[in-house]
């Protein structure tokens, strides 16, 4: 049996014409991070000697490879020996690929003929037995060996920035954002669905832990966002479609249409006075109070001019009134305003498109909607603003009625298998703020069902102290059911809280006037389609996913789109300004670099190959891929690619090609995988009977013939 | 073109080039689809010393043994590897040809014998000689070596696998299809002719002759748009399949993203799914897995459950992904097969 070490057979044909490789090996200790389990000194010398034929000339282990001696190493053997190729045996290329292509280019070769492999994540870390994972650092190394023979020097493709940002979403991480950049002197365009920007945090009355009023800390803001010199202000519009790359993205906005001349109207609100229709606010009052068929979402609305709700008014749907038209001293009123698309031209886009709220009826044994004084916590924090539909007085569904026992129920939708496993951050504090709410308004005893207690923020603990304090009674379980079929004395009319107290070890039902359910956050109902058209990836909840969830948080894999605040996940109101202010600063950054280097890892189209399948078309997480309809192929914007791969594994006729990955190069990392075998030995071909014919035949060809004659 | 007229002189046969046909394990199709290329044929005999063809017309293999190395200009390998007797074959002409063309599905990949290598040679010879529809009662299985009165009588053994005539020999030129298209046949005859006349460029070694750079939809008049499927369905589910839309769109599993053009894309055309004959496209190292990886990019499900549900709609993958090519694949038999189930 003839088993052969394939790896070192196809190499040297194929790269002949590239004339001497020179490949220097480093094998980096990482302290004891590598070297308490891989014999680091044993994997450099049996580089020098058994990969000397594909053309390692020198092979150095040294305790910290990305130290400023580490990098000498590599920079002065590039000099000194002639070193045309680098394989940097260390952590993952995540950490320190950047570091040593660096370090190559420092020494004046092109950094893509260098590579990284990881013998710490994907080796040591991960396995005790020293000898195996000393055999597993060589496969791997000889792996990186094979591929970077075949690497090519790359160059960076080079993109102007456009200074211009888009930002998505007018709450408050939102606004922050477009007033961090708009301070620093470079324009914003404020894109918001609503009427008015100010997003949920305009429909607070408290925020914990201090009680600021929302508004009180809000409405300035956004008066600054709406006034701002450097700031167009798009409300009741909604981006349709986002072409180009960082640097140069090119962005359709629908602006829906108000009836109302922007440049006109005065915001005087004579037309909200005498518009007869009344209608229920489903929005911003959560169902709990009247707007007119003409309205701002609020007093303080950013903008002041109003909209038409085409569904409610009269004159759409008889022809006939028009009373705000005849009122309107401006003369703003337009019942004939379209639908109008606008394209902006943009570098960078920051996406703050922020939640949706949990829907309680899901839960029917909560009784939303049902039971009617079981109210969302959206209504409550209606029910206790001053400036909500009972001027905040806490009250039951009824309008008058002042409640004497409120049970506020945390984790409605959250950490609930059912629902949402995960926890949605702000309920605690919300419900803890209920709590004190009810307490300052009224008489009432509180209860309050939690499973767990999260109080971690600045202030927040003390802020739990303080309800305990002032007498909220804490039941710790979560509730099973809210009912109103009273059968013990004093249930009767009640709402019936049937809990069991962990603490007490017993079942109980605690009857109350009010239950206000503190419900979870979601990702918008679009959050998918969101992430599709801004090319960004979204987990599969819907939350988008940041380049790195702790180094990297404002950050996407797309590079120029941004995100803050609760798009990447539930956040209370100081994280989300953090955020906001944080995602601006990279904006900044590279408006102030003017142009950035992109990386050369891109995947192309061979249009020759191409039949025009289109499979690979609805790929691309970045819309990187387009199809050109008169020849018939597909193809791929360079500046958009991110290098992804995925279009060139889906591409049936291999017609895909990514540059520094190509099928050769993965496949000759996977031959040089194969020349080590677990236990350090040469690794055979497998015992597949094929290897019994190659060279002599295992049977004497004589009476084959002999045969065929007879 | 006899044996007869060959030994007449080496004057005679540097006039005429020398061509070989010969096949392997196969079906037949592939000769029928030469003698296909119609009055061609004609040209063929004019262009070339025909110095073996079994299937057409009588020859010897002593004759061929005779000859010196490199005697024969080009020799066409039809069908696979399947017993020794071919593998001898094969090396004895790969020695005494310039060079060797793979021929059809089955030289190339493996094509449907090739499916074999999913079972042993026990397996097999156990469906051959006992299976349900074999009588033989007396479980007589043949013998590789046996003695009769005029010494050892030697029968082609059966091979633990079936192999690609490329796993075997060193091969010049492919021409692929099952069997490759009678216009193309002659398209590649042709190239190779005028470049022996120095009238047109050697195709380089290892071109793939008589296709397309390019895959079936290149040639498909259907009309395509992006790829979502919730369904796949199969041929016999449907009773009228949109006669202008993407087969793949409409949820039926066409080969046809994957398989190399060159067929003019006939099945598609008449509403019956590419099944891959054509092989691989240009660069691609195994079939199956960038046909699974395409397919799998465009099934339009996220859970668990769905996904199985919509995978539920190929219920023999290897027959879908590997009809043709699984021997010549990177897999190129299942376990069973080389560890030769414990014979």
């Amino acid at each position: 049996m003839s088993g052969h070490d394939h790896a070192s057979s196809g190499a040297s044909k194929d790269i002949a014409a590239e004339g001497e490789i020179r490949i220097g090996v480093y094998v980096c200790h990482c302290g004891s991070n590598i070297a308490g389990i891989v014999d680091v000194a044993e994997v450099a010398r049996w580089a020098a000697e058994e990969l000397k034929d594909q053309g390692v000339v020198v092979a150095r282990d040294y305790k910290f490879m990305c130290s400023s001696p580490g990098q000498d190493l590599v920079t002065d053997d590039i000099r000194d020996l002639g070193l045309n190729r680098i394989v940097v045996a260390a952590c993952s290329p995540h950490l320190h690929e950047n570091t040593f292509r660096t370090a190559t280019a420092r020494a004046g070769l092109n950094p893509y003929l260098c590579e990284l492999v990881s013998i710490r994540e994907q080796d040591s870390w991960v396995h005790t037995d020293k000898a195996a994972a000393t055999a597993k650092a060589k496969a791997i190394l000889a792996g990186g060996v094979e591929r970077v023979r075949r690497n090519e020097p790359l160059d960076p493709i080079i993109v102007e920035i456009n200074p211009a940002t888009l930002v998505v979403g007018g709450g408050i991480a939102g606004i922050q954002a477009t007033l961090e950049i708009a301070d620093a002197g470079f324009h914003v365009y404020l894109v918001e669905k609503d009427a008015s920007i100010g997003g949920h945090m305009a429909q607070f009355d408290k925020t914990f832990p201090t009680l600021d009023c929302a508004a009180c800390i809000l409405t300035p803001r956004m008066v600054s966002a709406g006034t701002h010199p450097n700031v167009t202000l798009l409300t009741w519009s909604e981006v349709t479609h986002v072409d180009g790359y960082v640097g140069n993205f090119t962005v359709t906005v629908r602006k829906k249409a108000r009836y109302v001349d922007e440049s006109v109207c005065n915001g005087c609100g004579v037309c909200q006075e005498k518009c007869p229709k009344n209608v229920i606010d489903e929005v911003y009052e959560a169902g709990l109070g009247y707007r007119k068929a003409i309205y701002t979402p609020f007093d303080q609305a950013v903008p002041r001019t109003p909209v038409i709700d085409r569904e409610n008014c009269t004159y759409f749907e008889k022809g006939t009134c028009k009373a705000c038209e005849k009122f309107c001293e401006s003369n703003a009123i337009r019942f004939d305003q379209k639908d109008e698309e606008i394209t902006i031209e943009v570098g960078n886009i920051i996406l703050a498109t922020g939640y949706d709220i949990f829907d309680a009826r899901r839960i029917a044994q909560y009784g939303y909607g049902r039971l009617p004084n079981v109210f969302t916590s959206l209504e409550f924090e209606r029910l206790s603003n001053s400036a909500g539909p009972t001027n905040g007085h806490i009250v039951l569904r009824d309008g008058v009625t002042e409640p004497k026992t409120v049970g506020v129920i945390h984790c409605v939708g959250s950490r609930d298998r059912n629902f949402n496993n995960y926890c949605s951050a702000i309920c605690c504090m919300q419900s803890l703020k209920f709590s004190h709410l009810v307490k300052e308004h009224t008489e009432a005893t509180v209860y309050d069902f939690y499973i767990d207690m999260r109080t971690a923020a600045k202030g927040y603990d003390e802020f739990y102290q303080r309800v305990m304090e002032e007498g909220t009674l804490f039941v710790r379980g979560k509730p099973a059911e809210v009912t109103e079929a009273g059968r013990l004395p004093g249930e009767e009319g009640k709402l019936i809280v049937q809990v069991e107290d962990t603490l007490a070890g017993r079942q109980r039902r605690i009857p109350v006037d009010m239950v206000v359910l503190s419900v979870g956050l979601e990702p918008r109902a679009d959050a998918k389609e969101l992430a599709q058209r801004f090319g960004i990836s979204c987990s599969s909840d819907g939350w988008a996913i940041e380049k790195h969830p702790k180094l990297d948080p404002v950050a996407t894999m797309t590079e120029g789109v941004f995100i803050a605040g609760c798009v990447s996940g539930p956040k209370d109101i100081p994280t989300s300004v953090a955020q906001g202010a944080a995602a601006a600063a990279r904006v900044l950054g590279r408006i102030q670099m003017k142009q950035m280097n992109l990386e050369p890892i891109k995947a192309t189209v061979h249009a020759e190959h191409c039949s025009g399948c289109r499979i690979c078309n609805t790929m691309c997480p970045y819309n990187a891929i387009s199809f050109d309809d008169v020849k018939g192929v597909s193809f791929i914007n360079a500046a958009m690619c991110q290098g992804c791969g995925t279009c060139v594994a889906a591409c049936p006729a291999g017609a895909i090609s990514g540059t520094g990955f190509s099928d050769e190069q993965v496949m000759a990392q996977i031959e040089g995988l194969l020349r080590v075998g677990a236990d350090g030995t040469p690794l055979k071909r497998a015992a597949y009977p094929v290897a019994q014919h190659e060279g002599n035949g295992h049977r004497p060809e004589a009476p084959i013939e002999e045969a065929v004659r007879a | 073109m006899s044996p007869a007229a060959k030994s007449n002189g080496a004057a005679k046969a540097a006039a005429k080039p020398k061509l070989a046909i010969f096949g392997a394990a196969s079906c037949g199709g592939c000769d029928i689809a030469i003698v296909n290329i119609h009055e061609h044929i004609v040209d063929v005999a004019n262009a070339f010393d025909i110095v073996l063809w079994p299937t057409i017309m009588d020859g010897k293999y002593s004759d061929i043994e005779a000859m010196a190395d490199g005697e024969i200009t080009i020799t066409l390998v039809s069908g696979s590897m399947r017993t020794d007797e071919t593998i001898h074959l094969a090396r004895l002409l790969r020695r005494k040809s310039q060079f060797v063309v793979s021929f059809g599905s089955c030289a190339s990949e493996g094509c449907i014998p090739g499916l074999a290598n999913l079972s042993s040679r026990k397996q097999i010879l156990d469906t051959a000689f006992t299976g349900s529809s074999t009588d033989n009662p007396d479980d007589i299985r043949p013998v590789w070596e046996c003695q009769v009165p005029e010494g050892v009588l030697h029968l082609p053994e059966f091979e633990p696998v079936l192999r690609t005539l490329d796993q075997v020999v060193d091969v010049d030129y492919t021409i692929p299809g099952c069997p490759p298209e009678s216009s193309q046949i002659w398209a590649a005859l042709e190239a190779v002719v005028k470049a022996l006349n120095g009238t047109g460029p050697l195709p380089p070694k290892g071109s793939v002759l008589g296709a397309g750079e390019s895959t079936v939809c290149d040639e498909c008049a259907r009309k395509r748009d992006v790829k979502k499927i919730s369904q796949f369905v199969r041929i016999q589910q449907v009773a009228k399949f949109d006669p202008e839309i993407c087969l793949l769109e409409q949820g039926l599993p066409c080969n046809g993203p994957a398989t190399r053009n060159g067929c003019g894309a006939l099945c598609p055309a008449v509403s019956a799914p590419c099944i891959g004959c054509y092989g691989a496209a240009e660069g691609v190292v195994d079939y199956g897995a960038r046909l699974m990886s395409a397919f799998a990019s465009v099934v339009e499900a996220t859970q668990p459950e769905e996904i199985d549900k919509v995978l539920d709609g190929i219920p023999d993958p290897v027959g879908q992904f590997y009809r043709f090519s699984l021997a010549g694949s990177l897999l190129r038999s299942g376990r069973a097969a080389w560890q030769n189930d414990g014979e």
